[in-house]
């Protein structure tokens, strides 16, 4: 009984307030659109099989046939997954150099670091964002700087292109790829290296073959923490990206609170989903993976 | 090779400069005179006080303290039960349900859990506003929590529990005397987890909002959508302060605790 309550509670919970509402998401994205409150002219009242006959026969993919129809969601969502991988191997370019020093420094010190990476996590993304529009815009500290020191004579356009997205990505994303990273350099054994370097390898020859991949499973991790919130980021592109910057989540959000069209901003959310279900399934995977290896 | 050298004191330089720079540079501009935030004119600290009366913030700010309590609170609370029905639970039926519904939230973006959610209060007819916000931020918070106290399950000795209920504990005596105690740090760490995230949340929350219910990243969005401004600035160096603080000294108080019982340990032997 009590088993029951402490299983129920939260598995109720999850399916009410998370599966629920992608059923929701999934019927009004069939749905027509009209001018109301809520906007929309839903589908699928009826209970029972009566019901869901009806639904059935009345489906229509208009919302669907729409976005295929208009050549803006189509680049929206190959521009997310452009910028999402390139962004994803920026920032584990960047996230490497850091967790490999993070494992190779003195035990005593490794807890201090491991608190500077997480640190910025703990403060607020929008105000890390934010920084950053000061930093990179026209006549910010970059541009002012570079110019002191003569290396440019006009001042650099990055704010509101692609480039600050890519680099409000790696900023906010680092701590996610540098975490999963260092828990997996940390934990190797220094003896492999050494008997490497033995045996005659190369200090890099051992880095790429040694190291590299043993970390293999915390690269992945990181990948995925970065790669699949990034597809659907919103706050980013908005504050640091052009207006030419297409992203998904961005014309999710003006899809619903713009232009008000709300099955046509559900069709593109289902749409989201499904590019995103076999990362999500891989991901899940290798988290089971990892706790079984770890319990 | 396995000693720490020059390319490993560069890359810790230059990656923590990448990461700490901006932020600096946003704290020393908060105290800029000038209103135009690419000029320094001096050092002042009237952006403070322009924040600080405004009564805008205020609200927003307080209308975030009370979701973030509120759901973090409920958050923990359902996502501890989460993490012991999914370590110790053992099978039961639509356990991989259960462990997906726990880990997708974590990478879902947050515009389709925001959209979802609010196609259901509508199709629910509830009416948004703070407690729809709750219930949203409650719903995501708990599986981190779950996660960070499963954890701490997984890596704690079964055979505790067990001597206990030998004992004559019942099993709530033996959940509130000896479970709870050792994974007390994770429940807070959980806590104070989804705390952030519900006061940093901006996506979902303007998703499942209502009128009257604008929180501070709500409103620090729609002032930063037309470009820097001081009071943001000021804004944000007071929030950066207090997580910092809030940073720094639980960790001075878990380690404290470890050291503690590192001593207890060496005089039971």
């Amino acid at each position: 009984m009590r088993r029951l309550i402490v299983i129920g509670f939260p598995y109720l919970w999850l399916a009410l307030f998370f599966l629920v509402p992608f059923l929701t998401v999934l019927r009004l994205a069939l749905s027509d659109a009209d001018i109301a409150i809520p906007p929309y002219t839903p589908r699928w009242d009826e209970p029972g099989w009566a019901g869901l006959r009806e639904v059935i026969a009345g489906w229509d993919f208009e919302n669907f046939v729409w976005l295929t129809g208009d050549d803006l969601y189509y680049r929206a969502y190959l521009s997310s997954l452009r910028i999402a991988l390139v962004s994803t191997v920026l920032t584990l370019l960047v996230a490497y150099p850091i967790a490999w020093s993070m494992a190779k420094a003195r035990p005593a010190w490794r807890p201090t670091l491991l608190m500077l990476v997480i640190l910025p996590f703990w403060t607020s993304f929008l105000i890390r964002v934010y920084a950053w529009i000061g930093i990179l815009s026209n006549e910010g500290l970059l541009n002012q700087t570079l110019m002191a020191m003569g290396l440019i004579s006009e001042p650099l356009l990055i704010l509101n292109t692609d480039r600050a997205v890519y680099i409000g990505i790696v900023y906010t994303y680092l701590p996610f790829a540098v975490l999963p990273i260092y828990a997996n350099l940390e934990r190797m054994d220094p003896s492999l290296l050494e008997a490497a370097c033995d045996l005659g390898c190369s200090r890099i020859a051992a880095f790429w073959r040694v190291v590299i991949p043993l970390s293999r499973p915390g690269i992945i991790a990181a990948a995925f923490l970065v790669f699949i919130p990034v597809v659907g980021e919103f706050i980013i592109p908005s504050i640091l990206g052009g207006s030419d910057t297409l992203m998904i989540g961005r014309v999710l959000w003006d899809e619903f609170f713009a232009n008000r069209d709300w099955p046509v901003a559900s069709a593109v959310a289902i749409i989201l989903l499904f590019l995103l279900i076999i990362p999500i399934v891989l991901f899940q995977r290798q988290a089971q993976r990892q706790r079984e290896a770890e319990g | 090779m396995t000693r720490f050298g020059w390319f490993n004191a560069t890359a810790l330089t230059l990656g923590f400069a990448f990461l700490y720079i901006p932020i600096v540079i946003l704290i020393i501009y908060s105290f800029n005179e000038s209103r135009l935030v690419t000029v320094w004119a001096g050092w002042s600290t009237k952006w403070y006080g322009e924040v600080l009366r405004d009564e805008a913030y205020l609200s927003a700010a307080w209308i975030s303290l009370k979701v973030g309590v509120l759901s973090s609170t409920l958050a923990t609370i359902l996502g501890t039960m989460a993490a012991i029905s999914l370590v110790r639970g053992g099978r039961f039926r639509g356990r991989t349900l259960f462990s997906g519904m726990i880990y997708a939230p974590l990478v879902m973006p947050e515009v389709i859990t925001g959209l979802s959610l609010l196609l259901l209060f509508i199709s629910l007819d509830v009416e948004r506003g703070i407690g729809t916000v709750v219930l949203a931020h409650t719903t995501f918070a708990m599986c981190y929590v779950s996660v960070v106290v499963s954890s701490r399950l997984v890596s704690f000795d079964q055979s505790l529990e067990e001597a206990a209920l030998d004992l004559g504990a019942s099993p709530f005596e033996a959940f509130r005397l000896v479970t709870l105690p050792i994974i007390a740090p994770a429940v807070i760490a959980g806590w104070l987890l989804a705390f952030t995230l519900s006061l940093d949340d901006l996506v979902i929350a303007s998703f499942t909002s209502g009128p009257g219910a604008t929180t501070l990243p709500m409103k620090i969005f729609s002032a930063v959508r037309l470009g820097v401004s001081p009071e943001i600035n000021a804004l944000s160096t007071l929030w950066i302060a207090a997580v910092t603080v809030g940073v720094i000294t639980a960790s001075l108080i878990s380690k404290r605790n470890a050291t503690r019982r590192e001593q207890e340990a060496a005089h039971a032997n």
